[in-house]
């Protein structure tokens, strides 16, 4: 069975491939069968590759399977391999399993759209691209699907390519992301420079054997690699591109900027958690990068009025978490967390996908309201969605997630009381962005009729999700809740346990009571602000404190007034300034100190012979004069 | 087999045949005169493949080699040398691979004196070939300027407005080079008495000041042709006037013969000279890429556009070659040429089809046309991606194994080196994405835009063996490598020792 590892990425490849071809021709329902079948087919896939792999581990509980060698100039040789262990099983099960759900809603949800043809076929390479991500056995390979991922993002992003702000949109993902990306590239060299080698486990393995905890050099290598996955992730401060990727159509949102690709950054880390336990200056660099943006985000989100950008910065923000906890070492935790945030993210965004179509394009939530009743499914499945990422206690897996999260933050022995604070805070700023969102959207009066509903297959994608965004969290609980560590021992053979101090291990019950009771003053505080007492809301935004902050929560904090300032527009004016490439000049002033020349040269033929016979005079004066006196 | 003894020589003046042929026919028969072209070209590119096949790829050393006294002039020996090895192969290939599909995108974008535009460009390939088989000096120069007088004639005649101006601003820059080749050329030969190549690297021995001088008398003239900055200029008005497949092959080969003659002569012939300049040049190089993707940024001309990208691109080309050791750098080298060949081409094959319809160039008078042409905003947006150095295409290896290799470089600061040439590749997306948006993305706003056909079928197979190239390099660079890697490993052995024996 594992034999079938290399077809999981490669159906969705050749889905991607028939459909370039021959998909402007075929009818919709061809198209989506072929679609939608692929990432099916390949989820199947997956399962049974998953069964194969629990019911009979292989060697070392790891499977590397190699295609062919990609590139080999000397001692650089980088195959097309992939490595399934148990850290890339999960991934690639989020991948098809979440992937195909969205795939059957977007069959439904994009029916009516152009280009029908087309966005099958970008989604199909991107859910090929990000499994050659996950499953690559050496850094090239996983750089090729991240450029993939990448590319698709940006296809995806403009995929209504006749809007211009959608192309810029587009760009500014492509272009902020490649920043991130040349650093890790450079990692790359760096790591090969110093390794020999870009296979994923023998660097490791050389790592640990070759550097010291703390040396500059794998300070460098892990600083790098946090490049590019910032860049990737949107946190900060590459986090600018995410909320206006929100310009591509929801399942897009879900998929791409929610559930999978903006994860990759997580993967990246805890793929090479060696590294970056060598590196402990990054590691923590990575803690406050993670705490730093789920509370900025955090702000962000409780001023957004378009539901999709609510729920961008919601996105950010909870990758923020998983930093967080791969910062302090809580590996399995932050896969934990985004297999919750994978499932209970997209079912957001799909769902407000519905909503959307609902209220005929309109995202602006102010003007929605009580659609409780006319979209009775929707709100529901939005609800468990909501009660997910507020982490509600006991019922959501979001609060298992969290929670876990939490604790390692305050107990692991790099975990620290402000890191965990921080997390708290940013978990009573999820609670009350979420339900605003809530209580805007499905409570309160209606002020617009639904013009549309949700067909069987959008509903059954909402369903499933929403299933499992209640369900998923059971796979890991607390010590005084069952203690199940499903997951936790799953991955314990990719991924290091993450250690507690013992004297901060007794409080996790007080931490869980703590955070549990943050939730749910969050969703009630977002009941009086949002429902009970909006005008004293509106008041408060418009006091002068308010305003200021406000303006800087709406704007992102001003990054992208930051970036525009500090790089785009001195590189957009200077480069403006050399318009006609003023080199160019310098062969022109040639031209015209010759061209002068000629004319001084050319008075002198005139044609006078006393001006000739005083040249003569002169001429033969002068070599008189060198013969003499030199 | 006994052709295999003249093989080379039989690559090389093969188009001459075609050139005979069209002399017997009437400048009238304008679909006769294509076919003798195209199937000449196609026969040529035959012939080299044959090269190919007898070509051993274990052997470093010159191959399939032609050498007959040709004159002798004060000691000095001049010989019609001819040989080719893993520096020279892929870019024969590539000469006799672009030139059919050049001749094939002028089907019907050249209708006015076909038979002269045919003939300068068989001609054109003639000096081409030469110029990448010639193992002594002064064949290589007559080649050299031999291939000057086809494009010269090409870009001045079926060119743009400014045909003039650009013809001759393009053959004053090269000769000037040429002349400073000329003189280091023939000092060379005959303070050493031969002229042939592999001779005078066995002879060696050359003191370091006056190797200093010789590089730069060959360095200068190949930094025009590249172009290097800041001897650049003459490029992009080369291409804004050339015809589209004046372009192709003036982007895919000409500039390619400038890398090639830094590789060929500068790196081999002055070992010490090189090891001395290698930083200067790779910070140039480096400066050329970031300015390079500057001006292309903000440029409104398409072609203007690819033109100052093809500055920033040969950039990394100059960069690899010059991070000397290891190997993989140069390696890398080779190979971004052949990618920048195919990738370019295709780019200015694409503008030229865009402008065949819309007689513009100006990107501000386009915008929005995927709609009404889906399969060209597609096959752009692969060409684009591919210049971009997307993973899993061309220009990825070749980027990836420069950088890579100047990261790893003994020259002095080239980690930096690679570490700003890594903006470069940043850029690059900031300029091409911005002419894809431009050019595709956005409103059909203009009318003129709303009718326009989508591509025909033999502009597709125009672009077609560009496409399978770029994924063929992409994904299996393997064999691309393998022809290149020998060669290149005994030049960078030569370097090592030479870096050896000047520390002593």
């Amino acid at each position: 069975m594992l034999g079938l590892l290399w077809l999981i990425p490669v159906i969705p490849l050749i889905g991607f491939i028939l459909l370039a071809i021959i998909g402007p021709r075929l009818s919709r329902t061809a198209v989506a069968i072929i679609g939608v079948g692929s990432v099916g087919i390949s989820a199947i896939l997956a399962i049974l590759v998953a069964i194969s792999f629990i019911s009979s581990p292989p060697a070392g509980n790891a499977f590397t399977q190699t295609l062919w060698t990609w590139i080999n100039v000397t001692n650089f040789n980088p195959g097309i391999s992939f490595y399934l262990d148990s850290l890339s099983m999960i991934m690639v099960l989020v991948v098809t399993f979440v992937g195909f759900v969205i795939h059957l809603y977007s069959a439904e949800h994009m029916l009516h759209q152009e280009g029908y043809s087309r966005f099958f076929a970008y989604m199909n390479l991107f859910v090929g691209s990000m499994l050659i991500l996950v499953l690559a056995n050496n850094l090239l390979l996983l750089y090729l699907g991240w450029e993939g991922v990448g590319l698709c993002s940006y296809l995806l992003i403009g995929f209504w390519y006749t809007n211009p702000a959608n192309g810029r949109a587009a760009r500014k993902a492509f272009i902020v992301t490649r920043v991130g990306d040349a650093a890790m590239a450079i990692g790359l060299f760096l790591l090969f420079n110093n390794l020999a080698t870009l296979n994923i486990q023998d660097v490791m393995q050389r790592a640990a054997q070759t550097w010291q905890i703390g040396s500059p050099l794998a300070v460098t290598a892990a600083a790098l690699l946090l490049g590019g996955a910032v860049g990737k992730s949107a946190q900060l401060p590459l986090q600018t591109w995410l909320p206006d990727a929100m310009a591509g159509p929801s399942p897009v949102s879900a998929l791409i900027h929610a559930a999978t690709m903006v994860t990759a950054g997580v993967y990246l880390i805890a793929r090479t958690h060696v590294l970056f336990s060598l590196a402990p200056s990054v590691q923590l660099a990575v803690a406050i990068v993670g705490a730093a943006t789920l509370l900025l985000a955090g702000f962000s989100a409780l001023t957004q009025w378009d539901i999709k950008r609510v729920l961008a910065y919601s996105t950010i923000s909870q990758i923020g978490y998983m930093f967080l906890a791969l910062g302090v070492g809580a590996w399995s935790a932050a896969i934990f967390h985004f297999m919750t945030h994978a499932f209970f993210k997209a079912l957001l965004f799909l769902a407000a996908g519905v909503v959307i179509d609902a209220m005929n394009d309109e995202h602006n939530m102010f003007k929605m309201g009580g659609l409780r009743t006319q979209l009775p499914l929707t709100f529901w499945t939005f609800l468990i969605g909501s009660s997910a990422l507020s982490a509600l206690p006991l019922i959501t897996s979001g609060f298992y997630s969290k929670d876990l999260i939490l604790f390692d933050a305050y107990a692991s022995p790099s975990g620290s009381t402000w890191l965990w604070l921080a997390g708290l805070v940013g978990a009573f700023l999820t609670s009350i962005y979420t339900f605003r969102m809530v209580f805007l959207t499905f409570f309160g009066k209606p002020k617009t009729k639904a013009v549309y509903q949700p067909g069987s297959r959008i509903n059954l994608a909402l369903i499933v999700l929403a299933a499992f965004a209640l369900l998923i969290g059971f796979l890991e609980t607390p010590s005084f809740l069952g203690n199940i560590n499903v997951l936790g021992n799953f991955l314990s053979a990719s991924l290091p346990a993450t250690s507690i101090l013992p004297q901060r291990a007794g409080s996790e019950g007080i931490l869980e009571l703590v955070s549990a009771v943050i939730s749910l003053v969050g969703i009630y505080l977002a009941y009086l602000l949002f429902l009970r007492v909006p005008k004293t809301t509106e008041a408060m935004v418009q006091s002068p404190v308010g305003a200021v902050l406000h303006r800087y929560w709406f704007s992102g904090w001003g990054f992208d007034w930051l970036y525009d300032t500090v790089l785009v527009r001195p590189f957009v004016w200077m480069a403006n300034s050399n318009k006609n490439d003023f080199i160019d000049l310098l062969y022109k002033g040639i031209i015209r100190l010759n061209e002068a020349l000629h004319r001084v040269l050319s008075n002198t033929e005139n044609g006078l012979v006393r001006w000739y016979a005083t040249g003569i005079a002169i001429g033969a004066v002068i070599i008189i004069a060198i013969v003499v006196f030199l | 087999m006994n052709l295999g003894l003249h093989l080379l020589s039989l690559v090389t003046f093969f188009p001459l045949v075609g050139v005979l042929v069209i002399l017997f026919l009437n400048d009238q028969q304008k679909t006769a005169i294509r076919w003798t072209a195209l199937l000449t070209t196609l026969a040529t590119f035959g012939l080299s493949l044959l090269v190919l096949l007898q070509f051993s790829t274990s052997n470093p050393d010159l191959q399939l080699v032609e050498r007959a006294t040709w004159v002798n002039i004060g000691g000095g020996e001049i010989s019609y040398f001819l040989g080719v090895d893993g520096l020279s192969i892929l870019l024969l290939l590539l000469t006799t691979f672009l030139t059919p599909i050049a001749i094939l995108s002028t089907w019907d974008a050249v209708q006015d004196r076909v038979k002269g535009f045919m003939i300068f460009f068989l001609l054109m390939e003639i000096g081409m070939s030469g110029v990448f088989l010639a193992q002594d000096l002064v064949l290589f120069f007559v080649f050299w300027e031999f291939s000057l007088v086809p494009m010269y004639f090409l870009i001045g005649v079926w060119g743009g407005p400014r045909r003039i101006y650009a013809a001759i601003k393009f053959f004053l820059y090269t000769m000037a080079g040429s002349i400073l080749m000329l003189v280091a050329i023939l000092w060379l030969g005959l303070y050493q008495g031969t002229f042939s190549l592999p001779d005078l690297i066995a002879k060696g021995g050359l003191p370091a000041t006056t190797q200093l001088w010789l590089f730069l008398g060959f360095a200068i003239a190949f930094a025009v042709k590249v172009p290097l900055f800041p001897l650049h200029s003459w490029l992009p008005d080369a291409h804004v006037e050339a015809p589209t497949a004046g372009s192709v092959i003036l982007a895919g080969v000409l500039l390619k013969m400038g890398a090639y003659g830094l590789l060929r002569f500068n790196l081999s012939l002055f070992p010490q000279a090189s090891i001395q300049l290698a930083p200067w040049l790779a910070a140039i190089a480096v400066i050329g890429i970031l300015y390079g993707a500057a001006v292309a940024f903000v440029q409104k001309d398409m072609k203007k556009l690819v033109a100052y990208s093809s500055v920033s691109h040969l950039g990394f080309v100059v960069l690899g070659l010059f991070a000397l050791t290891p190997s993989i750098a140069i390696q890398g080298s080779i190979l971004q040429m052949i990618n920048h060949g195919v990738s370019t081409g295709a780019l200015f094959l694409i503008v030229g089809m865009i402008y065949e319809r819309r007689h513009t160039r100006e990107m501000d008078r386009l915008g929005g046309i995927w709609k009404v042409m889906p399969v060209y905003g597609a096959l752009s947006l692969i060409v684009i991606l591919s210049s971009i150095g997307l993973p899993g295409m061309n220009g990825f290896v070749g980027e990836f194994s420069i950088l890579l290799g100047s990261f790893l470089s003994t020259v002095p600061y080239s980690p930096w080196f690679a570490g700003i040439a890594a903006l470069g590749v940043i850029l690059a997306a900031v300029y091409l994405l911005h002419m894809f948006e431009k050019v595709f993305l956005g409103p059909l706003n203009n009318p003129e835009n709303a009718g326009l056909k989508d591509l025909r079928p033999r502009e597709i197979l125009t672009l077609l063996p560009l496409l399978v190239m770029i994924f063929w390099i992409g994904l299996y660079p393997k064999p691309f490598f393998a022809l290149i890697t020998p060669s290149v490993a005994k030049l960078a052995a030569a370097l090592q020792t030479a870096a050896m024996t000047s520390i002593h």
